[in-house]
């Protein structure tokens, strides 16, 4: 196939060659739109990423707890008889999930979760001293909980560990309470009283969440919440985070739990995600239409001023296919060369906005990088659009008369 | 004997069902056998450029036959009559019609290219020889605005015979000559014809480059007004 578009291929890069004015520009157009396309496109994934990536660093994909207390009426209504009841919302006492012991071993066999963790969660008073701080007490089993929240990753100061007695505790917390690594606090839930040794502090990204965290292992957490030997969730991590929807809706089905997904927690961090996405998608397509358009009005005049030349190959005999793959050629030269000079000029922007754009700390606010499949599909795309453009131009030329292109 | 051209009863009209509809050949009928030299002459408006486009099927006809070596054209489609101007036409045009963009060389191995997608070296070295025969030997790699007039129209008649076509066809190919290059340029068209043994078909309305031709058509008002034989030789 060496030979395969000979003819066009020549004379597409020597007309391409001839307008060399017009040619310039309109790569340069197309360069310019691609680079548009990419250095967004990697911004936006970037930044998602990197939101996902703090979101989902301090919190399970799913989490499997038990059902809310509901009021349950004593006797149902008859079919044809409407009741006007007014009714008082039953409270939500802390509840383990009923043999939370075998549903663990069920969910860790699931080859879309990743790790499975149970849980005791309450509410609590942390006291040293005078100081007394409100917490959000976690019991877990270490292991099993980093490889939810990869929480050793986000020690700050200590060696964690949580034997009896032992705890890690937020960064704020500390400082609020004065404490250091080693020393002890009391923690207090209604009744029962508890101290505990700081092994760690932690830094989970989000102050108001450092200030409240008080993490125990989950026997202390069993006693204090007044559950013992149960669990008031199970969190789970997912190969795929976006697959945690479809899961949880797949759980809530097949067990007689409440389980929820990270998006429906964050419903308002999803909803602005998409609405991100769609823009992004929307510059895009209004990018590409913007490129092929210019691309197409380019080769229409083309077509005009070639009108004698199309006439002289036609008469020495080029057929119509060959003049209509001589302008798709065209199209799709100025497409590939286009995009590819505009994808370097986005790896460039990339790189001016990793030097230039820096958080508070003179370290890069987030990672942003083109990524090869990426890069390649949007040059891809820029081709087939050159095509695309090139269509009714090329039609035009095939369809020129040869005698009355001639005479011109 | 099946003849290179034949052409009958040939009836061209423009504008066709439309009020200003006009009839530019009225039943013309011709042909011609391999090895002639031939002019067609007439006044302009006689309808020559048409009668030629047709030949050159580069226009339909309305009515009438016309046959290629004993293959009616009149049904072929697009691509049938693409196909059959590469097998059987040469075309050589007043205005030279090279493509400016592509060398001397280029353009006399473009019908190669056209064909196949690329020009082997045999082919390169035809176009070559070609081109040394019309006296260009050194001129090949200049693009034709860096050539004289003759020398464009000697260039376009190394391309409309470089695959040595049956038939070449040309159009007022010294109209736009000075008398020096147009003899130059009708002398090679007589010794490619001697050579090759080619046939012509040239449109011109200089009645002493017809009286050299073995034989002059002449077509007045798109009648056949008069198909002598010269017995010139060149």
């Amino acid at each position: 196939m060496v030979n395969w578009l000979g003819f066009e291929r020549r004379v597409a890069i020597r007309f391409l060659r001839e307008g060399r004015m017009q040619t310039v520009l309109i790569i340069v157009g197309v360069a310019a739109g691609v680079a548009v396309v990419a250095y967004i496109s990697a911004l936006i994934t970037g930044l998602q990423r990197n939101t996902l990536e703090k979101t989902l660093g301090a919190q399970a994909h799913v989490t499997v707890s038990a059902r809310d207390d509901v009021v349950i009426p004593a006797r149902e209504p008859a079919a044809d008889t409407a009741v006007l009841v007014q009714t008082q919302p039953r409270v939500q006492r802390p509840r383990t999930i009923v043999n939370w012991q075998s549903l663990v071993p069920v969910l860790e066999a699931m080859p879309a979760v990743a790790a499975v963790s149970p849980m005791v969660a309450g509410a609590g008073l942390a006291q040293r001293g005078e100081a007394s701080k409100s917490i959000a007490l976690m019991g877990v089993d270490l292991d099993r909980y980093d490889r939810i929240v990869h929480l050793r990753s986000k020690v700050v100061q200590g060696e964690p560990r949580l034997g009896p007695g032992e705890g890690i505790i937020g960064r704020e917390l500390a400082d609020d309470l004065g404490v250091r690594v080693g020393d002890r606090i009391s923690l207090v839930t209604g009744t029962i009283t508890d101290s505990l040794r700081v092994t760690a502090l932690v830094d989970l990204g989000v102050r108001e969440l450092n200030r409240r965290t008080v993490i125990v292992p989950l026997r202390a957490a069993q006693s204090l919440v007044g559950l013992p030997g149960g669990a008031t969730g199970i969190d789970l991590a997912l190969v795929d985070v976006w697959a945690a929807k479809a899961l949880a809706a797949d759980l809530s089905q097949r067990f007689p739990y409440k389980v929820e997904s990270w998006q429906e927690a964050n419903s308002q961090l999803v909803s602005a995600l998409n609405a991100q996405s769609v823009s992004t998608a929307l510059i895009r397509g209004v990018v590409m239409v913007v490129v092929v358009l210019g691309i197409a009005s380019v080769l229409v005049v083309s077509v005009v001023q070639k009108q004698r030349e199309i006439g002289i190959l036609r008469a020495i005999g080029a057929t119509q296919g060959q003049m209509l793959r001589v302008f798709l050629l065209q199209g799709a030269i100025v497409g590939a060369v286009g995009s590819t000079l505009g994808v370097l000029l986005a790896v460039g922007l990339i790189k001016a906005f990793t030097t230039f754009v820096r958080g508070s700390d003179g370290l890069p606010l987030f990672a942003i990088t083109l990524a090869p499949s990426l890069a390649l599909s949007i040059a891809g795309i820029a081709t087939v659009c050159g095509v695309l453009a090139a269509v009714a131009p090329a039609r035009r030329a095939a369809a020129l008369d040869p005698a009355q292109a001639i005479r011109l | 004997m099946t003849r290179l051209i034949e052409l009958v009863g040939i009836h061209k009209s423009y504008n066709l069902g439309l009020p200003n509809e006009a009839e530019v050949l009225h039943g013309v009928s011709f042909a011609i056998d391999r090895g002639e030299f031939v002019a067609l002459i007439g006044p302009s408006g006689s309808g020559k450029s048409t009668l030629l486009n047709i030949v050159g099927l580069l226009e339909r006809l309305t009515a009438g036959s016309y046959r290629i070596e004993g293959e009616e054209t009149s049904g072929l489609d697009d691509a049938g009559l693409t196909l059959r101007r590469r097998a059987v036409l040469g075309f050589v045009f007043q205005f030279h019609h090279l493509l400016p963009a592509f060398s001397a060389l280029e353009n006399v191995t473009l019908p190669a290219l056209m064909r196949e997608g690329r020009v082997t070296s045999a082919q390169q070295e035809r176009a070559r020889a070609m081109l040394a025969a019309v006296g260009l030997g050194n001129d090949m790699q200049k693009r034709p605005g860096e050539l004289s007039g003759g020398m464009q129209q000697r260039v376009a008649i190394a391309r409309a015979l470089v695959l040595e076509p049956p038939l070449v066809l040309a159009d007022e190919p010294t109209g736009n000559l000075d008398r020096a290059s147009s003899d130059e340029v009708f002398v090679l068209m007589r010794r490619m014809h001697a050579e090759l043994n080619t046939s012509f078909l040239i449109v011109t309305h200089d009645p002493r480059l017809a009286a050299r031709c073995d034989r002059v058509i002449e077509l007045v008002d798109g009648h056949i007004e008069s198909d002598t034989s010269t017995g010139a030789t060149g």
